[in-house]
């Protein structure tokens, strides 16, 4: 994550972006409410990962999630599509709780799309193949309307002409934007991006980020753990920072960034920052 | 010289070792398929998120693998038969063959079950992850994501399944399958003791014929069908 805040800085875009996208970002409308925690807990034995969080996700709103290494972060995305199991409080989705287990939650999990750390292609199928699964055996969806529909998600990350090709034969960059299309092939209500850039060589992390920033401007609602600050300040309308499995501050990302309040947030900031 | 080749002819035409080893590809032949299938269900069972399903498919494994066949296959005439009168073909014959093809297949059924489980270790958890993540049930998920690439990573340990199998068939004869070839060598050296070494020689080499292009097919199967990762 050092590196990631030094090859932040010498990306003039996204510096000279930022007030033009804060403005943009405070105009925005934010619907209702689409995903909310409310005194969520979660152990891993005597470990307390998740600490009584309460949170909410609006409609289009783009939400930014910060913080050192094991505060938790992960296990946050992960249970808010029931990749992990929680001790107790409650999820919803759009009004709904999450279920337990069974078809309920396969349903409800279609409608929360997720993108891995390590992208997590399936490694048996090809690129469209990879697109076009969900869309066919969860949405019923025809051989062929899935297979236009993941053409022209295809293009729209830019690997249009790599849908014949098996997972290992793409950059991580590449294989990190079908899996975003592979998600979005869903038509999911919410995405959840797990440091979708970590396991990336540096230069193909913008082209990752820029596929989110066109995202997160068409008006998806999306909960991103990242430590990429200059899509933080472009994209983002709110910064929560955790530590310790605790939401500690929550702010607008030049807030957070300039002036944070809290001291675990600014020893934080100024870790990430001094390299 | 020519006195073994006129020996070995001489076996041959008094006795059906060819049909002997047929017999032993046919058992290896069913069972393999019955054993594939239930093994395929109890590694599904094993990696399921039901906790029962699991206990069964660990506890199915643990029973089988570790009784003697040759105890499974009596069991098979002395108990499933003769005390409950399970009958599978109408012929007596075909009676035997079945109730051994069931013994093998029960038993290494359980051998399936790991080896395939093997292969599903080679499939990394982000994918059963990602699977779940567009919607997938349990079930779909294992049949679209996971096995096909278990499948591709378990072939060297199924192919080890299948040439223990094979080798194993010759318990049937502990089953009163009499026309396989264990039990035919046996009749060979009772009457014709003079070729004692002529006999143990056929049916080594036989086995051995036939289970050298198990091996080479399951390796060259395993390079072509490994996922690229
Ligand atoms: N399956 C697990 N079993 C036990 N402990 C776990 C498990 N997964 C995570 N943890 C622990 O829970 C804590 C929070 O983990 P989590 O992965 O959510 O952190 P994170 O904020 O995402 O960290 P990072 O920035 O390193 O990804 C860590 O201490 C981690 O070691
Ligand atoms: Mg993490």
């Amino acid at each position: 994550m050092d590196h990631e805040a030094t090859t932040d800085e010498p990306q003039p875009d996204s510096v000279t972006d930022a007030p033009a996208s804060a403005t943009a970002t405070a105009t925005r409308e934010l619907g209702e409410p689409l995903v909310e925690l409310s005194g969520v807990n979660k152990h891993f034995g005597a470990l307390h990962v998740l600490r009584d969080i309460d949170l909410t996700v609006r409609k289009g709103e783009v939400l930014v999630v910060i913080g050192p290494s094991g505060s938790g972060k992960s296990t946050l995305c992960r249970a808010i599509n029931r990749l992990e199991t929680i001790d107790d409080g409650t999820i919803t989705i759009d009004g709904q709780p999450m279920p337990a287990e069974g078809k309920g939650l396969a349903r409800l999990r279609a409608d929360v799309g997720m993108v891995f750390q390590s992208f997590n292609l399936f490694a048996h199928k090809t690129v469209l193949d990879n697109v076009t699964l969900g869309p066919r055996k969860v949405r019923g969806l025809s051989k062929k309307a899935a297979e236009d529909q993941a053409r022209t998600l295809l293009d729209r990350v830019g690997v249009g002409n790599q849908a014949h090709k098996m997972p290992a034969q793409l950059s991580g960059g590449q294989q990190q934007r079908v899996a975003i299309a592979r998600a979005l092939a869903m038509n999911p209500k919410v995405m959840l991006f797990d440091e979708p850039t970590s396991a990336l060589d540096p230069e193909m992390v913008n082209e990752v980020l820029d596929v989110m920033v066109a995202l997160a401007r068409e008006g998806m609602t999306m909960i991103v753990v990242t430590h990429e600050m200059g899509f933080a300040r472009k994209a983002a309308d709110r910064v929560v920072f955790m530590a310790d499995g605790l939401l500690v501050e929550q702010a607008h990302p030049e807030e957070f960034f300039t002036a944070p309040k809290s001291d675990r947030a600014r020893d934080f900031l100024s870790k990430i920052l001094t390299h | 010289m020519d006195d073994y080749l006129a020996g070995f002819t001489e076996l041959f035409s008094r006795y059906d070792v060819v049909g002997a080893f047929w017999v032993n590809i046919q058992l290896t032949f069913w069972a393999g398929l019955i054993a594939l299938a239930v093994g395929t269900l109890l590694a599904l069972m094993r990696i399921s998120p039901v906790a029962s399903l699991r206990l069964t498919g660990t506890s199915y494994v643990t029973i089988f693998r570790n009784t003697p066949l040759t105890i499974i296959i009596t069991f098979m005439v002395l108990v499933v038969w003769t005390q409950l009168t399970v009958t599978l073909a109408p012929d007596f014959n075909a009676n035997f063959f079945w109730l051994a093809v069931v013994g093998l297949a029960v038993y290494h059924a359980a051998f399936v079950c790991e080896a395939i489980r093997s292969g599903v270790n080679t499939v990394p958890v982000g994918q059963a992850e990602a699977a779940r993540a567009i919607g997938l049930p349990f079930l779909a998920a294992a049949r679209l994501v996971i096995l096909p690439q278990a499948f591709r990573g378990s072939v060297a340990p199924l192919g080890n399944t299948l040439i223990a199998l094979l080798k194993n068939s010759t318990v049937a004869a502990a089953g009163s399958v009499a026309t396989e070839t264990a039990s035919t060598m046996k009749v060979m050296i009772e009457f014709s003791p003079n070729h004692l070494y002529a006999i143990f020689f056929i049916f080594a080499m036989g086995y051995v014929i036939l289970v050298i292009p198990i091996g080479l097919a399951t390796t060259w199967l395993s390079d072509r069908l490994a996922v690229k990762r």
